[in-house]
């Protein structure tokens, strides 16, 4: 099986032949830097072209289909479109911070992105705390939201960002719940760590009731993370143009927008790593032929397509249900998913504690 | 060898903190001051991770960056635009901030330059994440358990207390 490791290290070995340590070091965290964004950026445009396709599909519709075969290069199309486009100045807005606000929500996504397993070694941050950091990295994106909202010098997208702070502190802690969950079930935080111990069977099986409860929790606060619909007040067209970016123009919305359908790619990741194994295959106890067989398959494609299948998820729940009002979204997560989490955490406690676990 | 590549980050992390910091207290505009502060934060977790602290960097980052500056942001907005007015302060206030400041600068100086950092029992591993939770839950000697509990009852007094306030009609 391919294994990343072996390429890594034999990477590895050749810069440190040909130059000192340091300097090794150094482009080995220049190139890593390099492969991560570049992965983002290609990961975002499959990302949006999916999204239309979808879209299109549950509207019966074709989507975009004339740029390119089935309109493929409809995104790259887009994107040179933003790429040209002419970044204005707002007439009394705070320009440091109209200017920084983008960047600190990519600088929170790229950074949450670069904690997800792709394969077996292919892993960027992998600490000891793991899961504790992506909280800790996601959790900064907000503010590059509520600076664009406030600085914009625009009171829709000063609304949609004070919507948006209200809604993202509060799916936090049920995020953050869920994750607890499974850091209970798997007695480890270490992201490598967790996907080995999924190996002999995925915690969405391990941890029966609890975690797939978990997983459900998990699957609407995420979905409210990413301030997509039912969640997407922060940017509702027909009340607030759109929302915290209305003002924001050519590549400084383009960071916003590719930063929104990548956190849906990392809530998606994360998902697939907690709660199907990442890139461990499908085992089945006593099945070792069934298991050999899935062993050959490579573990960055069950991660992908791991992945894939809850982004696939998301995005039906994003075009089926209406959007919700402000108050029902914060009630939703108050009154219900929050008891809800804590019951469920406690459940899993009771079980990992009596042995209840497969 | 991974000594200097030390010194070089532990350089650009302490110009970023020094520069964010100085930017924090001499602008005008508190929404700038706030978001120059996180940078200063996002430094010390900088620091943090560098020494491999992990756990603390990240704690750095959720509770500082992530809760305070967001309060703080919500506080700031809230306010409004017109009542904070740190522009035209009176002379005798200037001064006494100036005071304060050097008085609070020749402490710290003279802490750093009398104390015997115990450089010895530093280990570069960083401390797992079972040792933290032991140590915070037990009850052996040098853990943790009783000051865990009083902040756990100090933060639900805290949740209680919101929750009166917002239902006081």
């Amino acid at each position: 099986m391919l294994d990343f490791n072996t390429i890594t290290t034999a990477i590895d070995q050749y810069l440190h032949s040909i130059m000192p340590a340091q300097a090794a070091i150094v482009t080995e965290c220049i190139l890593v830097a390099l492969c991560a964004v570049l992965a983002y950026v290609a990961f975002a445009i499959v990302m949006i072209f999916m999204e239309r396709k979808v879209c299109a599909a549950f509207q019966c519709r074709l989507g975009p289909m004339r740029v390119g075969p089935w309109g493929l290069l409809q995104v790259f199309a887009d994107v040179f479109k933003m790429l040209i486009k002419e970044i204005i100045s707002i007439d009394r807005s705070d320009k440091v911070l109209y200017n920084l606000a983008p960047y600190l929500v990519v600088m929170s996504s790229v950074l949450t992105f670069s904690c997800l397993p792709f394969a077996d070694g292919l892993q960027v941050l992998d600490f000891n705390i793991g899961v504790f950091f992506i909280m800790a990295a996601s959790s900064f994106g907000v503010l590059g939201i509520l600076l664009a909202g406030w600085s914009s010098n625009n009171k829709y997208s000063m609304i949609g960002a004070v919507r948006s702070g209200a809604q993202m502190i509060s799916y936090e802690l049920s995020i953050g719940l869920c994750i607890l969950v499974i850091v209970v079930l798997s007695g480890t935080m270490q992201i490598s760590e967790l996907v080995e111990a999924q190996r002999d069977g995925w915690f969405i099986f391990k941890g029966h009731i609890p975690a797939f409860i978990a997983f459900i929790i998990y699957l609407i606060a995420g979905n409210a993370e990413t301030n997509r619909a039912p969640f997407d007040l922060p940017e509702a067209e027909s009340e607030l143009t759109a929302g915290f970016h209305t003002e924001y123009s050519g590549m400084h919305f383009g960071f916003f927008y590719v930063a929104e359908f990548m956190n849906l790619f990392i809530v998606a990741g994360i998902a697939s790593t907690l709660f199907f194994g990442g890139w461990a295959p499908l085992h089945i106890a006593g099945f070792d032929m069934f298991n050999d067989i899935m062993n050959y398959i490579p573990g960055s494609i069950w991660f992908l397509g791991k992945t894939f299948f809850v982004i696939w998820l998301l995005m039906w729940v994003r075009w089926t249900f209406p959007r919700m009002r402000i108050d029902q979204v914060v009630s939703l997560e108050w009154k219900y998913l929050l008891p809800i989490g804590l019951v469920n955490l406690l459940i899993m406690t009771i079980c990992v504690v009596m042995g209840w676990t497969f | 060898m991974e000594l200097s590549t030390n010194l070089l980050i532990f350089t650009g992390l302490s110009l970023l903190m020094i520069t964010t910091a100085f930017a924090a207290v001499t602008t005008s505009r508190i929404m700038r001051a706030v978001t120059y502060l996180l940078f200063v934060l996002f430094g010390t977790a900088g620091l943090y991770f560098m020494v491999h602290y992990t756990f603390l960097g990240a704690v750095q980052i959720i509770v500082y960056a992530g809760g305070i500056v967001v309060l703080f942001i919500f506080a700031a907005l809230l306010i409004g635009k017109g009542t904070i007015d740190i522009t035209h302060t009176s002379k005798r206030r200037y001064f006494a901030g100036i005071l304060t400041s050097m008085s609070g600068m020749c402490i710290a100086l003279y802490l750093i330059t009398n104390t015997n950092f115990v450089t010895d029992k530093f280990t570069v591993d960083g401390v797992t994440m079972k040792t933290l939770g032991n140590a915070l839950m037990g009850t052996a000697k040098h853990n943790y358990v009783l000051s865990f509990e009083v902040l756990s009852i100090l933060l639900l007094a805290c949740m209680v207390g919101a929750i009166m306030i917002a239902r006081k009609k």
